[in-house]
């Protein structure tokens, strides 16, 4: 577990968990119907802000947002 | 053979009695939506022929036959009725898209309610502005979305019980509060149907306008008759299908084709209760052997944009039939389904207020794509003058499309607000609002609303109710919300906002006021770009411009700007 998991999967649960569902580093968000389609613009808002990164619109797709861990490698691609 | 043989030829005498006589219903009998997707289809000699394939998001899988469905169906109108729940209460379904929704519509129409299904994204504030305007009596949901409810539970004194189809045993209910278990419930085999007749109310939906609160389009349960017909000839339901509408019945196409359409014609449906990805409905397809899929432009110009390889992973020879709705299918999306399918996606117009198809593209008939196609025998659609409401004679002008009311499936009235319902009727036609032309072979071709209303990926979100709920944010001064064209939901929300003394604009209050409207509204509604401003476009006697925002976001003419403010 690192920071970055962490602090995605926190943001995640404040977000976008409507109730008292437990989160794991895999759960599936998109796939698993926690973040939809549309939200996932305020999802990838929020890493670009927090990590001060821009992710080109082709890289986010629902397959690279569908669990806190594939967001992070994501993220770490575009982390300098 | 298609079901619907000619089109030319159906278009001659043809009267809605087809479909009356193929349901064996005479005017003035008893007429039941739920009856007649359910018992009639045992009746047939049906009973144990799939009717429902339910896959959630974990690939757990559950099966309902004809008569699980009448079965199941019967014991929700039941558990209803015994409640105290009367005929013509408004039952509001707030659900993801589990078996209880499509069961409980039935049964909630079994027991003479009125289905209100509401998008179960849906915030708290979207949520209380259509249960308040339909004064609804119950709420079925889970308790995933009970949150949402409690917090506006006060507000709503009408509101006798909130029904949680999942209960968790473990903690107490609260107040009005009520658990029911379908899978659990001992099965009611006879129930008494609730005598509905042709115009019995059935269903709610509620849709956005340019102005106002959303309004709630009633329906009733003669629908059935353009319903079932618009399915078998359109959709061409054949009694071997495997059909997949991957439409959420929290709208109108996930009942009136999701549940009603199917279910009426006594097809095998398939639902998938996930969230999209390429890989998993090609997978879905090949597992199920999907044979008639209806879908939507957004769904569709998502999976042309996760590319063709992953097509190839996957058997999906089982297609027979391609449809869409929801906005206009472009021309792209249609030459790309004919070439990784081997056959395009007919584009399917209609709208809430028409409860079924208008204007499609036919099985066998010639496709142009990007056009709407013709409209349904019985259906006479044209293109009218904007100023004279007259219909246009000469082919290719633009103008208002009209339809002449009168089909089965037509909303009745808006509820508790008959005058807006009156307002969409102009020289003896119906106006949906949009705008079209007619080429000089009869097919139409869609230009755009005619009205601010914003359709992203299928679905209408009005300016208004988004404007209201921004300036509900502590930062906001004021607001203007727009259409911003998108590849992927033709359209996508955009505000324009000025800020009030204080505050700044930056990256972290542009998100903080996305998650505030997408909290409070629905993740349709949550602008996906906002742009702060120091004043807006107004006219001089300080109404907000829109038209120069939008213009401007689509690279259009600004056209006529004598009434602008000046600076």
């Amino acid at each position: 577990m690192d920071e970055m998991q962490e602090s995605i999967k926190n943001y995640v649960v404040k977000e976008y968990v409507e109730d008292d569902t437990e989160l794991t580093f895999d759960s599936p968000l998109i796939s698993g119907g926690i973040v939809d389609s549309f939200s996932m613009v305020s999802l990838k808002r929020f890493l670009e802000n927090k990590y001060n990164i821009s992710i080109p619109d082709d890289k986010a797709t629902p397959e690279a947002f569908d669990s806190v861990n594939k967001i992070c490698a994501l993220v770490r691609e575009y982390v300098k | 053979m298609t079901n619907i043989g000619s089109y030319e030829e159906r278009i001659k005498n043809f009267d809605w009695s087809i479909s009356e006589k193929e349901l064996d219903y005479k005017p003035g009998d008893i007429i039941n939506i739920g009856w007649y997707c359910s018992d009639r289809i045992c009746q047939m000699g049906n009973a144990e022929k799939p009717a429902l394939i339910w896959e959630g998001s974990t690939g757990n899988e559950k099966r309902y036959t004809y008569n699980d469905l009448r079965l199941n169906s019967n014991t929700i109108g039941h558990f209803l009725r015994g409640l105290g729940i009367k005929p013509e209460d408004r039952v509001c379904l707030f659900m993801d898209k589990i078996p209880e929704l499509y069961i409980g519509f039935l049964g909630i129409l079994k027991m003479g309610g009125i289905a209100q299904p509401l998008f179960s994204a849906f915030g708290d504030e979207s949520l209380f502005v259509r249960l308040d305007n339909a004064q609804t009596t119950a709420i079925i949901t889970q308790k995933k979305h009970a949150p949402k409810v409690r917090k506006i539970m006060d507000k709503m004194p009408y509101l006798k019980h909130l029904i949680i189809v999942d209960a968790d045993p473990a903690k107490p209910l609260l107040d009005r509060e009520v658990a029911f278990d379908m899978e659990k419930s001992e099965k009611v085999d006879q129930f008494e149907i609730h005598p509905t007749y042709a115009e019995s109310p059935s269903v709610l939906h509620y849709t956005s306008g340019t102005t106002g609160q959303p309004k709630g389009v009633k329906h009733v349960h003669y629908s059935l008759i353009s319903q079932y017909l618009t399915s078998k000839w359109v959709l061409d339901l054949q009694d071997t299908d495997i059909y997949w509408c991957t439409a959420d019945p929290g709208w109108v196409t996930g009942t009136s084709y999701g549940i009603i359409g199917a279910f009426s014609n006594g097809v095998t449906q398939c639902v998938l209760d996930a969230g999209f990805s390429a890989d998993n409905w090609y997978r879905f397809i090949e597992k199920h052997k999907i044979s008639m899929w209806y879908s939507a432009p957004t769904a569709i110009r998502s999976l042309m944009k996760a590319g063709d390889e992953v097509i190839k992973k996957y058997d999906l020879s089982s297609l027979r039939h391609l449809a869409s709705v929801g906005e206009p299918l472009n021309s792209e999306a249609v030459i790309w389904s004919e070439k990784v399918f081997g056959k395009p996606f007919l584009d399917t117009y209609w709208q809430t207020e028409t409860g079924s198809m208008m204007i499609t593209n036919f099985p066998g008939m010639k496709i142009k794509p990007g056009s709407m196609g013709k409209p349904f025998p019985g259906i006479t659609a044209t293109v009218i003058d904007a100023e004279t409401f007259e219909p246009y004679i000469e082919s290719g002008k633009i103008g208002l499309i009209a339809i002449k009311p009168g089909w089965p499936a037509m909303m009745r009235t808006y509820w508790r607000n008959e005058e807006t319902y009156k307002n969409k009727f102009k020289n003896g036609w119906y106006l949906p609002g949009d705008r079209s032309s007619i080429d000089n072979e009869g097919y139409f071709w869609f230009v755009g609303r005619d009205d601010d209303v914003i359709n992203t990926g299928g679905h209408l979100v009005s300016p208004f109710e988004v404007e209201s709920a921004l300036l509900e944010h502590p930062a906001v001064a004021e607001s203007a919300v727009v259409a911003k064209p998108d590849f992927v939901n033709m359209e996508v929300v955009k505000a324009f906002v000025t800020l009030k003394p204080g505050f700044t604009g930056s990256k972290d209050l542009d998100l903080e006021i996305m998650n505030f409207v997408r909290k409070k509204l629905s993740p349709l509604a949550m602008p996906q770009e906002i742009e702060f401003i120091d004043s807006l476009p107004k006219t001089r006697s300080g109404k907000i411009m829109r038209r120069i925002l939008h213009a401007k976001e689509w690279g259009e003419e600004i056209g006529d700007t004598s009434t602008l403010e000046d600076d």
